[in-house]
């Protein structure tokens, strides 16, 4: 056999630029541990804004990878993604194991959670059995003290035999330790991990095999064990990650060589060590420390509070944020246009031909301008909140009550989460996709998430509620746009479990996979963390997509208004071609031609809407609702228009970054067809049967 | 009263149970093993959705929900 210690892991390393362990001039570090443990905040905390995410190469799995220093010697920092084990050969598990199986990591970090530590301790023990340079983090003490879990860490550093270091990550607390840990094992400090023990049955076969396997990966045992246990996946990554000879046959031959060990023994054992190790190492000093939790969630989950609290919450934060947005957002645009104004005075101008003028002032920065005034405030109220309601834990509980719904229609109760992602943006929600294991009920999440509006389609639907609804209704105005909003997302929800259910009926047709969903403790919210975070994280990373497209967006939108044939602008031309199709949908042509001009992105629809409408060649600022409604009606808008407006930004095709999202997660272009084809013929069949059934009943009454 | 070999999804709500055996296959059983719900786990059931299924059992500390369809496929005595 050609293989060697050295050779492996080269691919690993080789993808992520890491050397190997000879030059090294940085330490790696890999950091495991549970979902649900904090392990993100670790990260952030040790490596701070110093990090980029990015996927696993081939695969669809996220990773982040940071960089800190700590007493003159450099770490790079790999954050594995979260597992409960290294042993379900789910994609994340397979990643986490090659990475500190074959990147030879200086140490691997296991991030657990001290609130329940038994479960955390599986995970700690199978990455005690791969390596010695381990290093414990028992992450979120403070909630532990909260509830009045004692964990002796002194005790659990006896029984691991590796360092176990106590942190409350939010806080800033326990780091410094940790990084001193970290840097004693990366430099080479003793430690006598703890081996799980096996029953005879198996170690006789271990002990059979492991000899014939030394030199392959630092650990033969371990992987006499895996191969014992019939892994075929950790045989693939042999082959794919050992350079040298094909060791195919060779495994194949060892793995039978042994009488075969069932899985369930080997993780029979390992939970009996871990429960072994729990009992001696924490304390409960209030058996009922989850009481407060368990009053809460049977309120939150109940039959009779459950769905109200979930909309009410909801509508709360639809008001928040068309409350909260309307006064910074007439702020910027009076600051925004004011630049305006500033730049068309420049002296510069004069020298240049006037259509350079038009593209580049009142074509692109008009446009941006526009979506940056409309978009920046609701946007900077709605993902901080959201991001509350993930941190407090109360996400996992909606998909909790919705699961009943998800289930009779045969897809996964995990897509209430990617649904809430689609909030803030449906080519995150198309991402946050990827935690449904199934293909098949992860395709029909992706499919349907465009059916939950995102933040670039809620000002339409808010203007739309707010100009129609709100200024008939006097001052009771603002609370019955809320409840428009409201029904409209209300309406998204029940085409996403129809839709869901004709997919699974139809082209994805299946059974329900399992669905095992960890329900967390409740946590009290860092509430500067949260702002800052959603700030950088969702709010800005959402608007420079936004502002990206807008402003070429805005210079063709302005050719198009601009360029005449036959003295009509190619802009009039299109609605013309497009108004039979409009009046069936109770529509018209030109608010069709903003739809589709809105493709890139669907903040620019409405603008480009009422340019068409101003024909003066460039988006206008429209001082007041009031005046934004007198327009429309002008321009022959019924309730019945602007109901239909409101629908069809509910359901219509993907933005652009959504669709290339959706194609570069299916990696399919067929797939990207039909999310772009499923919500616009819903669309049209919607607008067309609504403004069908008005007409009819206006004839008749 | 005790209940032997009954499916989890039928053990009475606040009740105790401790698994017998798992009847689930493949990666759900896997799923299940991780979460480390080994024979002579204890588990209770501690939430019910608004439609009754699915339910949040807690097992080793940590509150998992379960649809109704894998809970079945556990089999407890009732302590």
């Amino acid at each position: 056999m050609g293989l060697t210690t050295q050779s492996t892991g080269a691919q690993v390393r080789k993808d992520f630029s890491i050397p190997g362990p000879g030059d090294r001039t940085e330490k790696v570090i890999a950091l495991a541990g549970n979902p649900n443990t904090g392990k993100s905040t670790v990260f952030n905390s040790l490596t701070g804004m110093n990090q980029h995410t990015g996927n696993w190469p081939g695969k669809t799995v996220t990773n982040a990878l940071g960089r800190y220093q700590y007493d003159n010697e450099k770490y790079l920092l790999m954050d594995l993604p979260g597992t409960y084990s290294l042993l379900s050969s789910s994609v994340e598990e397979e990643v986490a194991r090659d990475f500190i199986c074959f990147g030879q990591p200086d140490v691997s970090v296991v991030v657990t959670d001290a609130t329940s530590l038994e479960r955390n301790l599986n995970l700690v023990l199978q990455i005690l059995e791969i390596t010695d340079r381990v290093v414990v983090c028992v992450n979120l003490m403070d909630e532990a003290q909260r509830k009045r879990i004692r964990v002796d860490l002194e005790q659990l550093e006896q029984e691991l035999g590796v360092p176990v270091v106590g942190t409350n990550a939010r806080k800033g607390e326990g780091l410094d330790a940790l990084k001193t840990a970290i840097a004693q094992m990366a430099a080479g400090a003793k430690s006598q991990p703890r081996q799980v023990g096996y029953p005879q049955e198996i170690e006789t076969v271990v002990a059979s095999l492991s000899p014939r396997l030394t030199g392959l990966i630092p650990n033969s045992r371990w992987l006499a064990l895996r191969l014992a246990s019939g892994e075929e996946s950790i045989i693939v990554s042999l082959e794919k990650y050992l350079q040298g000879d094909n060791p195919r046959d060779f495994l194949h031959t060892v793995s039978q060589e042994g009488d075969e060990i069932s899985m369930d023994l080997i993780v029979t054992s390992i939970v009996g060590e871990a429960e072994n190790i729990y009992k001696k190492t924490v304390h409960l000093e209030n058996e009922k420390h989850n009481a407060v939790d368990r009053k809460i969630d049977s309120v939150l989950t109940s039959k009779v509070f459950g769905f109200p609290i979930m909309i009410a919450m909801l509508g709360l934060i639809f008001w928040l944020t068309i409350q909260g947005a309307n006064y910074p957002s007439q702020l910027l645009a009076k600051l925004l246009f004011g630049i305006e104004d500033w730049l068309s005075g420049l002296a510069l101008w004069e020298s240049l031909p006037p259509w350079i003028y038009g593209i580049l002032v009142t074509g692109m920065y008009r446009t941006l301008a526009w979506v940056v005034s409309v978009m920046l405030p609701p946007m900077a109220i709605f993902f901080p909140l959201f991001t509350l309601l993930e941190d407090l834990g109360y996400l996992p509980r909606v998909a909790f009550n919705l699961d009943h719904r998800f289930n009779k229609a045969c897809a996964h109760g995990k897509q209430a989460l990617t649904m809430c992602m689609g909030f803030g943006c449906n080519a995150a929600g198309v991402i946050a996709c990827r935690i449904i294991d199934s293909p098949r009920e992860r395709l029909i999440a992706t499919i349907t998430n465009n059916f939950v509006p995102c933040n670039g389609r809620f000002p339409i639907i808010i203007v739309m509620a707010t100009a129609f609804l709100a200024i008939r209704a006097g001052s009771l105005g603002k609370g019955i746009a809320v409840l428009a909003v409201l029904a409209v997302v209300i309406i998204g929800i029940i085409i996403t479990l129809w839709v869901s259910k004709l997919l699974s009926r139809t082209i994805l047709r299946g059974l329900p996979s399992s669905f095992i969903l960890e329900m967390p403790p409740y946590r009290k919210p860092q509430v500067g963390k949260i702002l800052v975070r959603s700030l950088f994280d969702r709010t800005l990373f959402v608007l420079g997509r936004a502002v990206a497209v807008a402003a070429p967006a805005g210079a063709l939108v302005w050719l198009m208004a601009n360029i005449t044939i036959a003295d009509v602008s190619l802009l009039a031309h299109g609605a013309r071609l497009l108004a039979p199709l409009g009046w069936l949908m109770g529509l018209d042509g030109v608010i069709l031609v903003g739809f589709l001009l809105g493709l890139p992105a669907n903040e620019i629809v409405l603008p480009i809407i009422i340019m068409s409408y101003l024909a003066s060649g460039s988006i206008q600022e429209m001082e007041s609702l009031a005046s934004l409604q007198q327009l429309l009606v002008a321009n022959g808008w019924t309730w019945l228009t602007a109901v239909n407006v409101m629908l069809l930004s509910l359901l219509h095709f993907p933005c652009a970054t959504t669709l290339w999202t959706i194609r570069k997660e299916t990696q399919s272009w067929k797939w990207t067809v039909i999310s772009f084809l499923v919500p616009t013929i819903v669309g049209i069949i919607a607008c067309v049967s609504v403004a069908a059934v008005v007409r009819l009943l206006g004839m008749l009454f | 009263m005790k209940r032997q070999g009954m499916p989890l999804s039928q053990l009475p709500f606040g009740m105790r149970g401790v698994v017998r055996e798992l009847r689930a296959e493949t990666s759900s059983r896997r799923r299940l093993l991780d979460l480390g719900l080994v024979a002579g786990t204890p588990v209770e059931t501690v939430l019910r959705s608004p439609a009754g299924n699915p339910m949040a059992y807690e097992i080793r500390g940590a509150l998992i929900a379960l649809r109704n369809a894998e809970a079945g496929q556990i089999i407890v005595d009732m302590m």
